[in-house]
């Protein structure tokens, strides 16, 4: 492995994706420390959930090398396996199970993949979703929550398999205004429980506060990257400016 | 006008109109509708009529009477009778155990059934003795599997947690013990399949049609969507191929160019013939329509398991297969009570199944007096019967789909 220092996590180096004729992301190489909280944005279509789905393989990239806590991404299904019990993922479409209760949702990945028991599972998953602040909806359905609820679920769901990396694919874009503070909260408590994050947001408030990077990709490519503070003050680029200037 | 927003309503106003108001508004409105209502209601009832008095004055249904073994059981051997008769006591027994441990559908089931046995108990007792050919202890055995269902209820009411895994396991035995039991010992006890028919074999037929095509038509569905193209081109292939023939080609070609390619040592058994017939039919459906189901699923379902790290077998077992089968519920019923129904298409290869009975009935030379033949009254019983189980199959499906949305 190429000069790989201990504490880097997650180690991209010339990251390159198509779909079909489109190339979705351009030589995306980054590093990311352990317990480092990144926040990408970029205008839509620039790559920036491609890409932290290159990280556990829900997308395959075609050059370049992943590396995840010293595991490199292969085609070779065992290592795909064990990057991605280091990696929990959260959706903006939540993509809870409809057809299990909460409870089944958060135990399901430790029952089958970690093989624990199920009292194991189940004291740790009411242990999370106390966490999240939803234990006493731990019975019903997904489809009987509110979507700030479920997403504070599937962050459970997530969790439960003890991961080292989080990431984030646009955990509040789907939300109603009013549920997406409770989803930042739970949130920015994970990101100081010193877990490594990585986050597809337009939550700049979020990204000011618990942010120790924050990444700016636009047309596949990392445009910039620097810590919130000169981020947003700043910013180097001409269209890292006018993406600002569109959303702040 | 200004609407007065100052005292909400506590509910939609419910519109409410008396009969004779509803008669006015829908069916004489003016004096076309009326003329149309008035001549309606003398053909309903000219029809309704007519019914009855066939009903009630018919001679024909003697006919049904003292043939109720032939569509029960075919020509299977009234010394054996309490063969089938001991594996409807064991299915009543289990459904009334299963309704007391399980409740909800399984136990209106239970009641149903033993409910339309303790009827049928009543009428076997209350026939006058010259015209019923049925044997006292017809009486008594359906007496007799009325109360192994209530016992079953109230047994399994009690000790609900012992009896789970036994009755679980009971069921799965039934079919198996239940062949067995049909087909006796072998030697001289043994009961020849050509001589098994009626409701009987109406049920042998779909019950193994469905019980065998629905993991068959999983297994099709699952391979047409691999990544594999052997598999995959293979089911695609034979789903292409069962679903542009008619069931009846395949039964033709089961029963009468199968023998001709096999050495003539391998004779198969006429009924397993039908059997598989059905079963390769039903499960080209099957697979389709499950196909649909796993497609309709978001693309998220999956990623999302993946993402926790389940393997793809997991994925298929605990994700998207239940989810799939949750949505097309509706559709396989649809399915099964059309195959129900469809195995009657084995009169055509000389099977004696429900319709195949009502056939026999109706030309026996014995109602050859009967003005206007008997086959009107065969054919409504026949019918009947029909009707309750399909009846049941939907209503028990309706049931179970509004279990299964709650929480949705």
């Amino acid at each position: 492995m190429s000069n790989q220092t201990t504490d880097d996590i997650i180690v991209c180096e010339g990251v390159n994706k198509w779909f079909g004729e489109f190339q979705a992301l351009k030589d995306v190489s980054i590093r990311v420390k352990k317990g480092e909280v990144v926040v990408i944005c970029g205008p839509s279509g620039s790559g920036k959930s491609t890409f932290i789905r290159t990280i556990n393989r829900l997308e395959e990239h075609q050059e370049g090398r992943i590396f995840v806590d010293g595991i490199e991404m292969t085609n070779d299904i065992r290592n795909i396996d064990m990057i991605r019990r280091e990696v929990g993922m959260v959706f903006q479409q939540f993509n809870l199970f409809p057809h299990l209760t909460v409870l089944q949702n958060v135990t399901l990945a430790p029952l089958w993949v970690r093989k624990k028991t199920r009292k194991e599972s189940e004291a740790k998953a009411m242990e999370l979703l106390n966490r999240v602040g939803i234990v006493e909806q731990a019975l019903k359905y997904p489809g009987q929550l509110s979507g700030g609820q479920q997403q504070r679920v599937a962050i459970a769901r997530a969790l439960a398999m003890e991961p080292r990396i989080m990431l984030f694919d646009e955990p509040t874009s789907a939300l109603d205004p009013e549920m997406v503070k409770e989803v930042l909260d739970v949130m920015k408590t994970l990101a100081r429980g010193g877990i490594t994050m990585l986050c597809v947001t337009h939550e700049m408030g979020f990204a000011r506060e618990v942010a120790d990077r924050v990444v700016f990709m636009d047309h596949g490519m990392i445009v910039e990257e620097n810590t919130p503070d000169t981020f947003f003050t700043n910013p180097r680029h001409e269209r890292t400016k006018l993406f600002l200037s569109q959303i702040l | 006008m200004a609407t007065d927003i100052s005292q909400p309503r506590t509910r939609a106003p419910r519109p409410s109109i008396g009969v004779v108001e509803w008669l006015r508004q829908n069916l004489f409105s003016n004096w076309w509708n009326s003329l149309i209502s008035i001549v309606l209601l003398i053909i309903i009832s000219q029809v309704l009529w007519g019914l009855f008095r066939w009903i009630i004055g018919s001679e024909g249904w003697i006919a049904v009477a003292s043939n109720v073994r032939l569509i029960l059981l075919g020509r299977y051997p009234s010394a054996e009778v309490w063969r089938p008769q001991l594996i409807v006591a064991m299915a009543s027994l289990l459904l009334g155990l299963s309704g007391g441990i399980w409740r909800g559908i399984p136990l209106s089931l239970a009641a149903g059934f033993s409910g339309i046995m303790l009827l049928l108990g009543f009428v076997s007792f209350a026939m006058p003795a010259s015209e019923t050919p049925l044997p006292i202890s017809t009486t008594l055995f359906l007496f007799g599997t009325a109360a192994l269902g209530a016992a079953g209820i109230a047994a399994a009411w009690r000790l609900r947690d012992m009896l789970r895994w036994p009755v679980v396991a009971g069921w799965l035995l039934l079919y198996p013990v239940a062949i067995l039991i049909l087909h006796g010992s072998g030697g001289d006890t043994t009961i020849g399949t050509n001589l098994w028919g009626g409701l009987l074999l109406t049920l042998l037929l779909s019950v193994s049609g469905i019980v065998l095509s629905f993991p068959l038509g999983i297994l099709l569905a699952l391979g047409r969507r691999s990544k594999l193209p052997v598999i995959k081109w293979f089911c695609v292939g034979y789903i292409e191929l069962i679903r542009g023939v008619p069931l009846v080609t395949l039964l033709f070609m089961a029963s009468l160019m199968l023998p001709l390619f096999l050495p003539a040592e391998v004779r198969i058994d006429a009924v397993v013939r039908a059997i598989v017939a059905v079963t390769l039919f039903s499960a080209a459906y099957l697979a389709e329509n499950v196909r649909g189901g796993l497609q309709s699923l978001p693309r998220g379902q999956t990623e999302a398991a993946q993402a926790l790290g389940l393997n793809p077998v997991q994925i298929t077992l605990l994700i998207t297969l239940p989810q799939a089968l949750r949505a097309v519920l509706p559709v396989l019923v649809g399915q099964f009570i059309a195959l129900f129904k469809d195995t009657s298409l084995v009169v055509i290869i000389g099977l004696t199944d429900l319709l195949g009975a009502a056939q026999a009935i109706y030309t026996q030379p014995q109602w050859l007096g009967i003005p206007g033949g008997v086959w009107r009254e065969t054919f409504f019983v026949v019918a009947g019967i029909y009707w309750v189980f399909t009846f049941t199959m939907s209503r028990t499906a309706r049931k179970i789909e509004s279990n299964l949305n709650v929480g949705r």
